[in-house]
């Protein structure tokens, strides 16, 4: 998907890049979407400062106000109310916060996991691999939707109930892959030779194995970002995520279809196309990730 | 081939035995099991009956043992809301969501596997980066933002379609569309891998070098051969469709299994969240057994590696 | 009496582009080749000396990167390099013909080999079901596998390897073709296979005077089948000519170290001689003759000259600057 701004020629007559910064001229790099995403992370961190009002507390005499463009609509709140009078905009911006630590703590905790256990499990092989992969198995066999439903209805809601419900139903998908490529990096001369050098099976992991499947744990967490997003939306708009009044995108869908059928239509499209624009992003990203570092992750 | 179907039986049946006692230990894990088990409200005198009638108190195993003789006899016991069997409940409700699941099955395969064909036939061109973008777009809406703007549209500004219920064929497009659409995505980059992949085989190189026309090479030697993985995969995601419908049949009220799980959450139900990941986690273990056996009908030579 | 040979390759050059135009393959490097009906050629070269392109070439079945850039093909006097798409495609299969390498990934596993063997026959000549189903099980038995009537309502995976390599072998004879190309078939076959199966090959090219070109990396399999001999060194043609005059007394240096690295029995020698180096990057070849840097008599002259061909002795020709005549060189 790269449009003339995304081409090469245009970035490096715009800009003079340091040498760290060149792979942005590399062929496809997808630079729009990784705009995107660095401004969404912007967004989160200076939230406080950007929204024009508190995000949780409205004034009930205004609501469901359309965006400033519409009839009724005022400069005061850009992007319009929702049901209880709150700005859309500044519950948007507040949101991209939410969304922007789920999902980052998500895959940083779920690539974590998945990635030692993935580890442990290619390299020490024998009964440690079967179990965690028994292990595994089990859990992938059920969609990750209904593994985190079925968690959150035990545990309840919370941020951080769901940060650990989306880390746990997702770290096998890293453990999977992981322990793959291990397998193949195991065989390796220069793991050999670490073995005959005499060096314990722990250092050769971390030493040896570990900077070789960093490449492969980074792609898969791009490209599971999105997903986790959409999961943690998803859970949102039942109600067993993100608790109200934070102003989770997901739980302003929900409060969206509210107004749907009056044809309050930004409260349900804004958020989701807020959603809908962190994910492709991060799927393109993802994308390209993987077709960089390794052509062998295509089946991912 | 009886070797064949014996062997994937007895990995089905670990699977299942493996995923009763990851529910079983995560119940168990998550604090008070007695709170969950109990109705919403119940004071300490009912959470210690609750613990006694469970027997709650007992060795693990003990309680793992009558767990499973439990789902054996297909007693997952009562719902609270509904005050009937669960078991029977969820039966009452999965035609629905079978009906559901399999229209956005056949959307999905219809929008799927033609535009995967034309996109790796015309690989690199244009009809190829059509087809990634739009693979590229469903992988990326969530299914339930789609049937919302969905409603938005047909429903409350075109006035064309209902938004809620069931009854009638018109009620099941948007829901099937929006449940679908992401399966149609996935279909689509797996045919066309798939039908690269098979492009690029030896045997279609030498049905070229036959002489035979392209449009046969494509229609008889490609196009079964990169079907295999496809069709495959879409057995075992019908019943996860089923499985995933929860929020969309929520969103569209529909009365299937998915929105029986979100009244479960709803009211705090547990019986019914427990039954619904048990059944539906069983329901995909039998599913991938038969699409297994259907594999080997299909593909000759997996009959005699057995 | 006939008015020309069967195949004519003159000056031909195929190149591979990469995607940005940045780097040139030179795949197939000003080859001229002529071959008669009934009569076998063997091309033999290293892995990455162009063989299987030029073969790819005369089909037409390059990839999109590949280009012919230069030359003719002149097959029964018309130009193959001319012709649009869908002549060629009456021309593959029936008039020239493939084997591949590999039997497994050539038959497709989902149909049985009779459908497979029968398909050309009733595509090109519009046979009925039935008579093309008899046809195959005719060309069955002609490449001898036992139980024919059996084998022809089999799937590929239920036959031996030698077994499918010969059905590879009925398909391409079942319209009979006037060329066979061989693209290392016996490679993937064991030992004990290779000899039946050239021998059935060498068998059908004389019953069926098919003109035969095998493209191989052994030089003994060439010996016991081809009448002439082609060598091919980082896409050049390097030495051309009748294989005993060839095997007896090599032009070329490279043939001549293919030929002395072959271990003998009774050989006197203590020491496997080896061909020093490695063959070189295809998109990058050295100057001048792209051999110098492995030969053992290169001369200043050979660093930076392409060598163009000599003609030697009758009918063949080397491309070294070792053959030059004292007087007057052939047209470069």
């Amino acid at each position: 998907m790269s449009t003339a701004a995304n081409s090469p020629r245009s970035v490096s007559t715009a800009l003079a890049l340091p040498s760290r910064l060149a792979f942005i001229r590399s062929e496809g790099f997808p630079l729009i979407p990784s705009l995107i995403l660095l401004a969404i992370m912007v967004v989160a961190i200076f939230a406080p400062v950007l929204a024009p009002h508190n995000p949780e507390v409205g004034v009930l005499g205004d609501r469901f106000r359309p965006p400033a463009w519409q009839t009724n609509g005022t400069i005061d709140h850009l992007l319009g109310t929702d049901h209880l009078g709150r700005d859309v905009l500044s519950r948007l911006i507040f949101g991209a916060r939410i969304s922007v630590v789920v999902g980052l703590m998500v895959i940083i905790v779920a690539g974590a996991i998945g990635t030692a256990l993935g580890i442990v499990s290619g390299y020490l092989g024998r009964w440690v691999d079967q179990v965690i992969m028994r292990v595994t198995d089990a859990w992938l066999a059920m969609p990750a939707l209904m593994l985190a439903i079925f968690l959150a209805a035990i545990i309840g809601p919370g941020i951080s109930n769901i940060i650990i419900i989306l880390a746990a139903v997702w770290w096998t998908r890293y453990a999977r892959v992981i322990r793959g490529e291990v397998l193949s990096v195991r065989e390796r001369d220069f793991v050999r030779l670490a073995v005959v050098a005499g060096c314990s099976k722990w250092t050769i992991m971390r030493k040896h194995i570990l900077p070789n499947v960093v490449n492969s744990a980074i792609v898969l967490a791009t490209l599971q970002l999105g997903q986790v997003i959409i999961a943690e939306a998803g859970l949102s708009f039942l109600g067993v995520g993100v608790p109200p009044p934070q102003p989770a995108w997901g739980l302003m869908l929900a409060d969206g279809k509210k107004g749907l059928m009056a044809g309050y239509w930004w409260l349900t499209v804004l958020p989701g196309g807020c959603i809908m624009l962190m994910v492709l992003s991060a799927n393109l990203l993802g994308d390209w990730l993987r077709v960089k570092f390794d052509p062998q992750l295509r089946q991912l | 081939m009886k070797k064949f179907i014996l062997k994937r039986l007895g990995l089905a049946t670990i699977s299942l035995f493996l995923l009763s006692l990851t529910i079983f230990l995560l119940i168990r894990i998550s604090g008070d099991p007695a709170v969950l088990l109990a109705e919403p409200g119940a004071s300490a005198a009912d959470l210690a009956a609750i613990r006694t009638q469970f027997g709650l108190d007992r060795p693990l195993w003990v309680q793992y043992v009558s767990f499973i003789t439990h789902l054996f006899r297909a007693d997952f016991g009562q719902s609270f809301y509904y005050r009937t069997d669960v078991f029977e409940l969820y039966l009452s409700r999965l035609p629905a969501s079978l009906m559901l699941a399999s229209a956005a099955m056949v959307f999905s395969l219809v929008i799927g596997i033609p535009t995967g064909i034309i996109a790796a036939v015309r690989v690199n061109k244009w009809q190829d980066s059509i087809g990634k973008l739009f693979a590229l777009l469903g992988l990326s809406m969530p299914s339930f933002w789609v049937g919302l703007v969905m409603i938005l549209f047909f429903s409350v500004y075109l006035g064309w379609l209902p938004s809620s219920g069931s009854g009638t064929v018109w009620h099941l497009v948007m829901p099937a569309i929006a449940l679908g659409w992401v399966f149609a995505a996935a279909h689509m980059r797996l045919t066309r891998s798939s039908m690269l992949e098979v492009l690029g085989s030896e045997y279609v190189k030498l049905a070229r070098l036959k002489g035979l026309p392209e449009a046969l090479v494509i229609s008889k030697h490609a196009f079964k051969n990169a079907l295999i993985p496809v069709l495959t995969l879409a057995g075992v995601n019908l019943v996860i469709m089923v499985n995933v419908a929860v929020i969309v049949e929520t969103v569209f009220a529909w009365p299937g299994v998915g929105r029986l799980l979100f009244e479960g959450i709803a009211f705090r139900d547990f019986p019914i969240v427990q039954a619904s990941i048990l059944l539906g986690g069983t329901m995909i273990v039998v599913v991938n057994l038969l699409v297994d056996i259907l594999y080997a009908v299909i593909d000759p030579r997996i009959r005699y590696e057995g | 009496m006939t008015t020309g040979p069967l195949l004519d390759i003159r000056r031909l050059s195929t190149h591979y582009v990469s995607a940005r135009g940045t780097r040139v393959t030179r795949a197939v490097d000003d080859v001229t080749l002529s071959l008669d009906q009934g009569q076998t050629l063997g091309i033999v070269g290293e892995s990455g000396s162009g063989k299987t392109t030029l073969a790819l070439t005369l089909l037409r079945m390059l990839p999109p990167a590949a280009r012919v850039v230069s030359g003719e093909m002149l097959f029964e006097g018309t130009d193959l390099l001319k012709k649009p798409e869908h002549e060629m495609r009456r021309i593959r299969g029936k008039r020239i013909a493939m084997i591949l390498q590999d039997p497994m990934m050539s038959l497709n596993p989902l149909f049985t080999v009779g459908d497979q063997v029968a398909e050309p026959i009733r595509v090109h000549e519009g046979a009925p079901r039935r008579s093309a189903w008899r046809r195959a099980t005719e060309l069955l038995k002609a490449v001898r596998i036992a139980a024919p009537e059996r084998r022809v309502g089999e799937y590929p995976h239920q036959l031996s390897g030698g077994m499918r390599q010969r059905i590879v072998g009925a398909i391409a004879i079942s319209c009979e073709p006037k060329i066979l190309i061989a693209d290392e078939p016996t490679t993937s076959l064991d030992l004990t296979i290779q000899a039946q199966y050239l021998k059935l090959l060498r068998d059908l090219q004389r019953s069926h005077n098919l003109a035969l070109i095998f493209i191989t990396h052994n030089l003994g399999i060439v010996a016991k089948m081809c009448d002439q001999v082609a060598v091919m060194y980082a896409g050049r043609l390097v030495e051309a000519g009748p294989v005993k005059q060839i095997y007896n007394s090599p032009a070329h240096p490279y043939t001549r170290a293919l030929l002395e690295s072959i271990p003998r029995l009774g050989d006197s020698r203590q020491r496997l001689t080896a061909i020093e180096g490695q063959p070189p990057d295809p998109s990058a070849p050295p100057p001048g003759c792209a051999f110098h840097p492995r030969c053992p008599k290169v001369l200043d002259r050979c660093r930076t000259e392409a060598p163009p061909e000599f003609r030697v002795a009758d009918s063949q020709t080397s491309r070294c600057w070792l053959s030059a005549p004292v007087t007057a060189v052939r047209g470069a």
